[in-house]
């Protein structure tokens, strides 16, 4: 009788995994509402932050140079395919960069600084700035050759159990996409409308303070923004998504 | 001065009688049973029923519907929870709460007593403690043996 209910939770399992093998947006798991604040070019609330990144982008550094003065006012000389691969692997500096890394490099080498801070807000309202500039076009992470090392040791971050709730990411965000905790519905936690604006909170977060806050809940030690841990998970999380069109600003609860 | 410390230590010792001092307390599992009491303690439903409905404790709502009146935002990750104790015994109803994991080991359900040294990164205010007490989980169990 053991063995009997052992074997059925575990077909349950598997067919819930099946059930979640197509690649979903948290986008569509939005009540309809909220699909249309996030559609909405002047009700998005995320839009405040694209505005913020985009008076930054076109603020002289110390050296002069504004973001704006190399990569065109409105950011048209950026390459919208190029945001859409990040993070990519850096031949010389041997690591991933992420997209907010790539932004703080730039100002520190290419405007002379101040530095930004990996956690402070002017890199993720740039972040979100840069990504916008990307909205549409699917997410295409690389993971071949030097990368394939960073995504697996994301992968296995992304299926550990974590915390005294002990529970691993992919355990909601895999094997139960579409059902309910606590009354949300849960996503497939997926990275493409990051930076994303959170209604339950009333601030946009990016990758990592996504990441933070999903740890928070398991009652766990969060890596730092930033870490290298969070920079692996964010090209597991990045290229499990490949494809998806990039939203940013989402709007999430 | 003699007196009130071995007052004191009686209490402790009361209050932790068989379960260490983060209320944890050794298990061991007879197939899919754990079938005596954790640390020898006696469960009381009614304390059970607001762990379960609790979300800083038992949490059970968030992916259980319990056949409560008045509670919102219950969660449908497991099967709901009305009748289990007519279908399990007392024994599996423990381990269930202990240690999903050991019915399915890609189980969403937390280990609420599994040993606080196997947990990974556990925030400092959780560290070293199981999600539930030995007590809380024996009344969390008498609680599920009431739902006939
Ligand atoms: C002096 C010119 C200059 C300035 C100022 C500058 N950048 Fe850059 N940026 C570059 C160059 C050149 C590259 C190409 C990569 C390299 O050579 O490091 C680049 C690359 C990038 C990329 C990656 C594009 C890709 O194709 O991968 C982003 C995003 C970016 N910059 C954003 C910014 C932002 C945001 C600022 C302001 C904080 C900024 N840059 C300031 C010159 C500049
Ligand atoms: C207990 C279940 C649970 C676990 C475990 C969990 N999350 Fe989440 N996560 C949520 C909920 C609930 C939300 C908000 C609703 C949604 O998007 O699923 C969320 C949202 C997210 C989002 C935002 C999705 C979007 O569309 O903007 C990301 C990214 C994410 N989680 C990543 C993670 C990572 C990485 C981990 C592991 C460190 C993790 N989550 C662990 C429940 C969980
Ligand atoms: C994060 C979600 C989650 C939480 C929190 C949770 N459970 Fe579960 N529980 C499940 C899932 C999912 C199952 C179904 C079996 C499986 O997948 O492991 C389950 C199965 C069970 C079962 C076995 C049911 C059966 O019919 O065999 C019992 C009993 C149970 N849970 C009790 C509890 C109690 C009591 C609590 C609170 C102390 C609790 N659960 C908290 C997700 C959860």
């Amino acid at each position: 009788m053991m063995r009997w209910r052992f074997i059925p939770l575990t077909l349950l399992g598997i067919a819930l995994t099946a059930g979640a093998a197509g690649v979903r947006s948290g986008y569509e798991y939005l009540l309809p509402e909220t699909r249309a604040l996030q559609d909405d070019d002047f009700g998005n609330p995320g839009l405040a932050m694209v505005d913020e990144g985009r008076a930054l982008f076109q603020r002289a550094g110390a050296n002069g140079k504004a973001c704006a003065d190399c990569h065109g006012t409105g950011g048209e000389r950026l390459d919208v395919h190029a945001i859409a691969r990040y993070p990519v692997f850096d031949q010389e500096r041997k690591r991933p960069i992420t997209l907010r890394e790539r932004i703080r490099l730039c100002r520190s080498e290419k405007q002379a600084g101040p530095a930004l801070s990996y956690a402070g807000r002017k890199a993720l309202a740039l972040e979100t700035f840069v990504r916008h500039l990307a909205r549409g076009q699917p997410v295409a992470v690389e993971i071949g050759g030097p990368m394939a090392a960073h995504y697996e040791a994301g992968r296995k971050l992304f299926h550990t159990r974590w915390g005294q709730v002990d529970i691993a990411c992919h355990q909601c965000h895999d094997n139960h996409a579409g059902q309910h905790f606590r009354g949300q519905t849960l996503t497939q936690g997926q990275t493409n409308g990051l930076p994303a604006y959170r209604l339950a909170t009333g601030e946009v977060a990016g990758a990592h303070e996504r990441f933070r806050q999903c740890m928070h809940k398991l009652r766990a030690e969060p890596f730092a923004i930033g870490s290298p841990e969070f920079i692996d998970l964010e090209v597991y999380a990045n290229a499990r998504g490949n494809g998806l069109p990039i939203e940013t600003p989402g709007v999430r609860y | 001065m003699a007196c009130a410390l071995f007052l004191l230590l009686a209490l402790a010792s009361s209050r932790f009688a068989g379960a260490d001092e983060a209320g944890y307390a050794s298990w061991r599992a007879r197939g899919f049973e754990i079938p005596e009491p954790l640390g020898g303690r006696k469960g009381d439903p009614a304390r059970g029923r607001a762990i379960a409905s609790d979300g800083a404790r038992g949490n059970c709502l968030a992916c259980h519907r319990l056949p409560l009146e008045g509670l919102e935002a219950q969660g449908d990750l497991g099967p709901p929870l009305a009748g289990i104790g007519a279908r399990q015994t007392v024994g599996m109803l423990r381990l269930h709460v202990v240690d999903q994991s050991r019915f399915n080991p890609d189980t969403v359900m937390p280990g609420f007593h599994r040993r606080p040294e196997r947990l990974h990164r556990v925030g400092k205010p959780w560290r070293g403690r199981p999600f539930l007490t030995a007590q809380q989980i024996e009344d969390v169990v008498a609680w599920l043996a009431t739902l006939k």
